[in-house]
């Protein structure tokens, strides 16, 4: 009996185990990288895209955050398009992450505008108030560039000396955004996903006084970190004196300005709040 | 010289102090990152932000503090089994240096950021590599005493062992393959979808190859010897242990749910991991049958209670563990601090609790005394679990409420919740948490100093104990 041959005991188990092994983790290679999965419009890391990955990895961000929206409900309405196979391409290594203490970063490049991030990373608190992220303004040290090099061979990504070049004088913030801003765009799914209102865009709280206390705690809740307290503008223009029509207010706000870098609030706000938004918006004006 | 019937014990007591140091290290840095969680001005970057201090954690806690005893034990175990001295008391020796230079150094290259990001495969190719050279030692020395053994039939424990020997070798070297760009930076070798395929077969499998296969083996060993009940069914355990590391493989696609690996691959993970049931709790039953007409040694034997305390979380976990493996479940509770609530209800609850049982029962007979004293382990033992329950019961609510909050939604389709207004909830939890991690490192205080009394308190009985 086996119990009595330690050897050929040993040489079962391995077979054993590699069976699942075989089929489970070998074979998925040749279904993963199917031609017909792969993304034209995806492209490789730039020597300053991948400095930031790097840093990215360095901090362990991926400890709190995941990069893959789920084809559920609450993903794509939250985070945006749920991700598809070819889009990693090359990620080596995957940061898809198992635990979401903050949001998922799959979709988070053209979310926010440069500047967002960067007072995001300085202090997140400032952006996000009550939000349990570490501060990150040790990244403003210049980026380390002596591997740059030798990263992008070593991955067979292609670059110019231009490229290269462009990493001078950067810091490491910068190439932390301009990863951040990479994650998620490659393929058209904010133009796809552009909410277009149909129907009558009627305010129904218009001229509603009694939805104002409530509006502002919206607006110093979301808004605020960007336009200001007094709406005199920051990362964001200032938003007093609107004088555009409420209808036009409304699809800002909701599906967001892609070309101004202002995000959607549709999706965590809905119709509702949203129009007492404009509201406030709106009364500020007035006065 | 306490070394009974001529066993090299001097490498056994080594790595279980080691291990003793790092598990104190893993669960004060627990107790430190789930702090910083709950109170993120805690943070002192770059060094000390969580996103660096929680690889450390869990490095520790199961290379350190898990895969450190389990060598510990497995000498003991595997002496005492084949009745043969170990094949190389020297190599051992070497063995125990590079397994605390390799986990020192885990610790360090991670504080500093170099990590290869992967979960549980963060070492950079360095460190990793010291890791093979001292699984690879350790499992020479192992099989060649197994192959020189003077008792003909290997117990079931040593199956597990093999088994352990075997798995580890395959998972480590296969994930941890990379391209090295410097000495402190290297890519992994495969990529994307891949490479979250390859991660989470070793993810999931460094689950079963370290911390099942390896307690099983130790359950089978001490619940007779510390009971003096034999095993209810060998045929039982024979049939488990087969099914066990055969389905096992098949599961880790169940971390990987809804996500762009293939569907099938996703689908057999789920499959087998509801079909693990059997194997796991057969293991469970061998333990609870094993103690019929005995169930008064709850009472009177402390290490009765961490061993079967210890295989009932087990039985729990098993059960848990299938159930989020399933499409539906997962898709509500996955990513939330519930997952964190089932891991630490594994580590903290089954794998310690034997480890606790196998440390209580082997130091007194290998320093040849008494245990200091019984009510301080009995004191330990409901830290323990009380730590463990709170910790666990308080991440399962947490998961529970912010899965519920980010699924809700609107009358007309929007989501009801912003990630924040989720998050903001939680914190209530994450103190509770911190709390019950803290209950537990008092009782692993506890531990700690009994353990110390019991090495030099006293002098040592003339003749030690027959193991």
């Amino acid at each position: 009996m086996i119990e009595k041959k330690p050897i050929i005991f040993l040489l079962l188990a391995a077979a054993t185990i590699l069976i699942g092994t075989a089929v489970t983790m070998v074979a998925p290679f040749w279904w993963i990288n199917d031609p017909k999965l792969a993304i034209a419009s995806v492209k490789p890391y730039t020597p300053l895209q991948l400095e930031g990955r790097d840093i990215y990895i360095r901090e362990g961000c991926n400890n709190c955050h995941t990069q893959t929206v789920r084809p559920l409900l609450a993903d794509t309405e939250r985070y945006g398009d749920y991700s598809k196979s070819g889009e990693f391409a090359y990620d080596q290594p995957f940061l898809w992450g198992s635990r979401r203490t903050g949001p998922d970063l799959a979709r988070i490049g053209g979310k926010y505008p440069d500047a967002w991030h960067v007072k995001h990373m300085k202090d997140p608190q400032s952006m996000v108030p009550r939000s349990n992220m570490p501060k990150y303004g040790f990244l403003k040290e210049p980026l380390d560039t002596r591997l740059s090099e030798r990263k992008m061979k070593a991955l067979n990504f292609p670059y110019t000396l231009a490229d290269l070049q462009a990493l001078q004088g950067k810091t490491e913030l910068d190439a932390m955004v301009a990863y951040l801003q990479k994650l998620g765009s490659d393929i058209p799914w904010r133009k796809a996903a552009e909410k277009s209102l149909v129907g009558e865009l009627k305010n129904p709280f218009q001229d509603n006084l009694a939805v104002i206390a409530e509006a502002k705690a919206l607006y110093l809740q979301h808004c605020a970190q960007c336009h200001g307290k007094e709406l005199q503008g920051e990362v964001g223009p200032a938003l007093h004196d609107l004088d555009k029509p409420d209808s036009q207010v409304f699809g800002s706000i909701y599906g967001g300005i892609q070309a101004g870098g202002m995000p959607g609030f549709g999706d965590s706000l809905g119709k509702e709040r949203t129009w007492k938004l404009v509201t406030f918006l709106k009364s500020q004006h007035r006065r | 010289m306490n070394q009974q019937e001529g066993y090299a014990d001097d490498v056994v007591k080594g790595f279980i102090i080691s291990s003793m140091v790092w598990g104190l290290v893993a669960v004060l840095l627990g107790v430190v990152i789930s702090l910083q969680i709950a109170y993120p001005q805690l943070n002192l970057p770059p060094y000390f932000s969580y996103g660096r201090l929680r690889p450390i954690h869990t490095n520790a806690g199961i290379f350190g503090w898990g895969i450190g005893s389990f060598i510990a034990f497995f000498f003991y175990i595997t002496q005492r089994l084949t009745r043969a001295r170990l094949w190389s008391p020297g190599l051992a020796r070497i063995q125990l240096w590079l397994f605390n230079a390799a986990i020192a150094l885990a610790a360090v290259t991670l504080m500093l950021g170099m990590t290869r990001s992967k979960e549980y495969a963060e070492l950079e190719w360095p460190v990793a590599l010291l890791v093979v050279v001292v699984w690879v030692i350790f499992s020479v020395n192992i099989v060649m005493t197994i192959v020189k053994r003077r008792e003909e039939q290997m117990y079931i424990s040593l199956w597990y062992i093999i088994a352990t020997l075997v798995g580890v070798a395959i998972l480590y070297l296969v994930n941890n393959a990379g391209i090295p760009v410097s000495l402190t930076k290297s890519y992994s070798a495969y990529a994307g979808a891949n490479d979250a395929n390859v991660q989470w077969w070793y993810g999931h499998n460094a689950v079963a190859m370290v911390l099942t296969t390896p307690p099983l083996a130790l359950f089978y060993y001490f619940l007779p010897k510390s009971t003096g009940v034999p095993i209810y069914s060998h045929r039982m355990g024979v049939i488990a242990f087969w099914s066990l590391i055969f389905m096992y493989l098949w599961t880790g696609a169940h971390h990987l749910l809804w996500t762009p690996v293939p569907d099938w691959v996703q689908t057999l993970a789920m499959a087998f991991s509801i079909m693990l049931i059997a194997p796991s709790w057969a293991a469970v039953f061998n333990g609870y049958f094993s103690m019929n007409g005995q169930w008064h040694q709850m009472r009177d034997n402390y290490l009765a209670k961490f061993l079967i305390f210890g295989i009932t979380f087990y039985g729990l976990q098993t059960l848990q563990g299938p159930s989020q493996a399933v499409r539906t479940f997962s898709a509500f509770i996955h990513y939330t601090d519930w997952v964190p609530g089932h891991v630490h209800m594994g580590t903290l609850g089954w794998v310690s609790l034997v480890l606790f049982a196998g440390i209580y029962y082997t130091i007194p007979k290998l320093y040849g005394r008494e245990i200091h004293s019984i009510p301080l382990a009995n004191l330990h033992f409901w830290l323990a679990v009380a730590g463990q329950l709170i910790f666990s019961i308080s991440m399962w609510v947490a998961g529970v409420q912010q899965a519920t909050m980010l699924n809700a939604t609107n009358p007309d389709g929007s989501l009801h919740y912003s990630f924040m207004e989720t998050l903001v909830e939680l914190y209530p939890y994450w103190y509770l948490r911190a709390f019950g991690g803290i209950v537990y490192l008092a009782g692993l205080l506890v531990f700690l100093y009994n353990i110390a009394k019991t090495m030099t308190g006293g002098e040592p009985h003339a003749v030690a104990q027959k193991a």
